[in-house]
C-alpha cells in the first residue's frame, strides 16, 4: 500500500476510479474522492445524505473477486479498492392505470410477468445497498403477496443496482414500488385517526387557536413555544402532556 | 407433533381451496402447523438437464430455509413442489460434485447436505397420522360417494421419490377408503394430466383432458381426487373447453374431501374455487349444507 505524509492530517490511499488509479485522503467518502480526484457530479448525485439512492457504486476489494455495493455519498474509500458509478440503471418500468388497479398478484404477473423468470439466484439481495432481501420479496410477488413484498422492500431507494445483476432481466425495485404503492393505497388499513383530524381541521375546530397565534408578537410566539411541555427523552407510547390544546 | 409446512406459490393465490383445507383438517386433527417463515419459489419443475444446476439454486435454498427453521422434515401439499423439492433433496445427498458447486455458489448461505427430509401430506396421513386415526375422527363420512384417485405423474414418479408405488399405488384409494366414500380405481388414474402443453399445444392438452374424463367416467365415479393445482386445472377447469355430455365430473383437491369429513369449517374448503359441479355434488348428497343461491 501507497501511502504519501500531506500537510493536512489525513494520509492519502490510493483508489482505483474507473480503472485509473488516484491518490486520496483515507476517511473520504467515495463521493467526495471523486470530487477530490477532479471529476464533477452533473448526475448520479442527490441528496448526499444516503437516502435518494442516485449515487450507487459498485467496488471491488483488491485481491477479492467479489463486487460489493455502497452508497457513494456514505461508504468511506478503502485503500486500493476498484470502484465505478453506476448512476442509472435502464429497466423497463411499465405505465398503468392506478385508479383502476385491483391490488392483488394479477396485475404484477400482467405488468411484469418477467419476474416468473426468477431462479433464486439472489445476485439481486447480494448487490443490495440497503440490505433488502430483495429476491424474498420477488418471491413474494410470485405468490401474489403484495402486503409483504411491501414490508420488505420498504428500505429500498430506488437505486437500480438489483436490475443490473439480475440473469431474468427483472426490474426488481419497479416492481418492488408498484407492490408498495397498491399496498399502500388499496390494502392497508386506513388511519382513522388521520381522517378525523382532518375533518375536526376542515370543520373550523382550531380557527380560533391559529388566529391567536396569529395576535402574537415574535417575542411572546417564542416563550409559547420554548415553554411548551417536552415529551420526556425516555417513555414510552402512553405518556401525554398535561395540557393538548392544540390538538 | 409439529409439522413445518412449506406451501408453494399456487397455494397462496389459485388453490387456497387446497391449502385451507389442508390445514383446517390438520387442526380437526389435532396437529399444529408452521409455515417456513421464508421461502421463495421452489422453482416449479425439477430441470432434466444435468449441467443445469442454475435451476436447482430454488428448491435448494428453499431446503436451506427448512434447515435453519430446525426442521428435521418439511411437508408439503401441491404434487409438484414436493417433486421438485425431493428431488433436489436426492441431488444434494448423492451427488458429491454438484453438492459441492452448488453449496460454493451459495456463499451466503449454510452448507446443505441433504439434512431434511421432504415429506407428502399425504405421507404423512398415512404414515404418522394413520388411516385409522382418521376414520375415528370422521364427524361426516362420505358413505355412497364413488371418489376415484388420480394421481398424476409427480407423487409418483420418478420411483426414487415417489410416494407409493408408480405402477400401482394404493395411498389415494387407502384414502378414500379412510374417508368412508368408495375408492373407485380407473383406467387413467397414474396417467398424465397434460401439465404445460395447455400453454403449448392445446390441442394435445385436451386430448389428455379428454381422455381422463372419459376413463373416470366409464368406471361410474362421482367425483375425482388430486394433490396437483396444474392436474386440477387441466382436468376441472379444462373441461369446460370439452362440452362433455353428462355435465361437469367433479374434481376435488384430496384435502377438501378430508376437511369435508372431518367437520371442518365449511369456509376452508373454498369450493368457489373449484370447477363446475364440485359443490353441487356434495350439496346434492347432503354432505354439505346448500348454498344460498344468488
Amino acid at each position: 500500500m501507497t501511502t504519501v505524509k500531506t500537510g493536512i492530517a489525513a494520509e492519502l490511499i490510493p483508489i482505483y476510479i474507473m480503472g485509473k488509479r488516484y491518490l486520496v485522503p483515507e476517511a473520504l467518502t467515495i463521493m467526495k474522492a471523486i470530487e477530490y480526484a477532479g471529476y464533477q457530479f452533473i448526475r448520479g448525485c442527490g441528496c448526499r445524505g444516503g437516502v435518494c439512492g442516485a449515487c450507487s457504486t459498485v467496488f471491488r476489494r483488491e485481491g477479492d473477486y467479489k463486487i460489493y455495493s455502497g452508497l457513494a455519498c456514505q461508504t468511506v474509500v478503502e485503500p486500493n479498492m476498484h470502484l465505478a458509478q453506476i448512476p442509472f440503471y435502464p429497466a423497463l418500468r411499465r405505465p398503468y392505470d392506478y385508479a383502476a388497479a385491483v391490488a392483488d398478484g394479477a396485475i404484477v404477473a400482467q405488468l411484469y410477468p418477467e419476474v416468473f423468470r426468477c431462479v433464486a439466484c439472489n445476485a439481486c439481495t447480494k448487490i443490495c445497498p440497503m440490505d433488502v432481501q430483495v429476491m424474498d420479496y420477488i418471491g413474494a410477488l410470485k405468490r401474489g403477496d403484495l402486503a409483504l413484498a411491501a414490508s420488505i422492500s420498504f428500505d429500498c431507494i430506488q437505486c437500480g443496482l438489483c436490475a443490473s445483476r439480475c440473469m431474468a432481466e427483472i426490474p426488481q425495485y419497479h416492481v418492488a414500488q408498484l407492490a408498495r404503492r397498491l399496498y399502500g393505497g388499496k390494502l392497508a388499513p386506513r388511519a382513522e385517526h388521520l381522517a378525523a383530524m382532518v375533518g375536526r381541521i376542515s370543520s373550523g375546530a382550531y380557527r380560533a387557536l391559529l388566529g391567536e397565534l396569529k395576535t402574537m408578537s415574535a417575542k411572546q410566539l417564542r416563550e409559547v413555544y420554548t415553554g411548551r411541555q417536552m415529551e420526556p427523552a425516555m417513555t414510552d407510547e402512553s405518556w401525554r402532556p398535561d395540557e393538548n390544546v392544540g390538538l | 407433533m409439529k409439522i413445518s409446512y412449506y406451501p408453494g406459490c399456487t397455494l397462496k393465490s389459485k388453490a387456497r381451496n387446497f391449502e385451507d383445507s389442508a390445514l383446517a383438517s390438520l387442526a380437526a386433527l389435532g396437529f399444529e402447523v408452521t409455515e417456513l417463515e421464508r421461502w421463495n419459489c421452489c422453482g416449479a419443475l425439477f430441470s432434466l438437464t444435468t449441467d443445469d444446476l442454475l435451476h436447482q439454486l430454488a428448491p435448494v435454498r428453499v431446503l436451506i430455509r427448512a434447515q435453519q427453521a430446525g426442521a428435521g422434515k418439511v411437508t408439503t401439499l401441491c404434487s409438484q413442489c414436493y417433486n421438485t423439492l425431493a428431488r433436489a433433496n436426492r441431488l444434494m445427498r448423492e451427488d458429491e460434485e454438484k453438492r459441492n458447486t452448488l453449496n460454493q455458489f451459495m456463499t451466503e448461505e449454510p452448507d446443505y447436505h441433504g439434512q431434511v427430509e421432504v415429506v407428502h401430506f399425504l405421507q404423512l396421513l398415512r404414515d404418522e397420522i394413520g388411516w385409522e386415526r382418521i376414520r375415528a375422527a370422521l364427524k361426516r363420512p362420505l358413505t355412497g360417494l364413488k371418489v376415484a384417485p388420480f394421481y398424476g405423474c409427480m407423487l409418483l414418479r420418478p420411483k426414487e421419490v415417489g410416494i407409493d408405488s408408480p405402477v400401482k399405488p394404493s395411498i389415494l384409494m387407502d384414502f378414500i377408503a379412510a374417508l368412508g366414500a368408495t375408492p373407485t380405481d380407473f383406467a387413467a388414474a397414474e396417467e398424465c394430466c397434460g401439465a404445460y402443453q395447455v400453454l403449448a399445444a392445446p390441442e394435445a392438452g385436451l386430448k389428455r383432458t379428454r381422455r381422463v374424463v372419459e376413463a373416470a367416467r366409464a368406471s361410474g365415479v362421482d367425483a375425482l381426487v388430486l394433490s396437483c393445482p396444474l392436474c386440477e386445472y387441466n382436468i376441472g377447469k379444462q373441461q369446460q373447453e370439452l362440452a362433455a355430455p353428462g355435465g361437469a365430473l367433479p374434481v376435488f383437491y384430496f384435502s377438501q374431501l378430508l376437511a369435508v369429513a372431518l367437520g371442518a369449517a365449511e369456509e376452508s374448503c373454498r369450493f368457489d374455487l373449484n370447477a363446475a359441479g364440485a359443490r353441487e355434488l356434495l350439496e346434492e348428497r347432503g354432505l354439505i349444507a346448500a348454498a344460498a343461491r344468488k
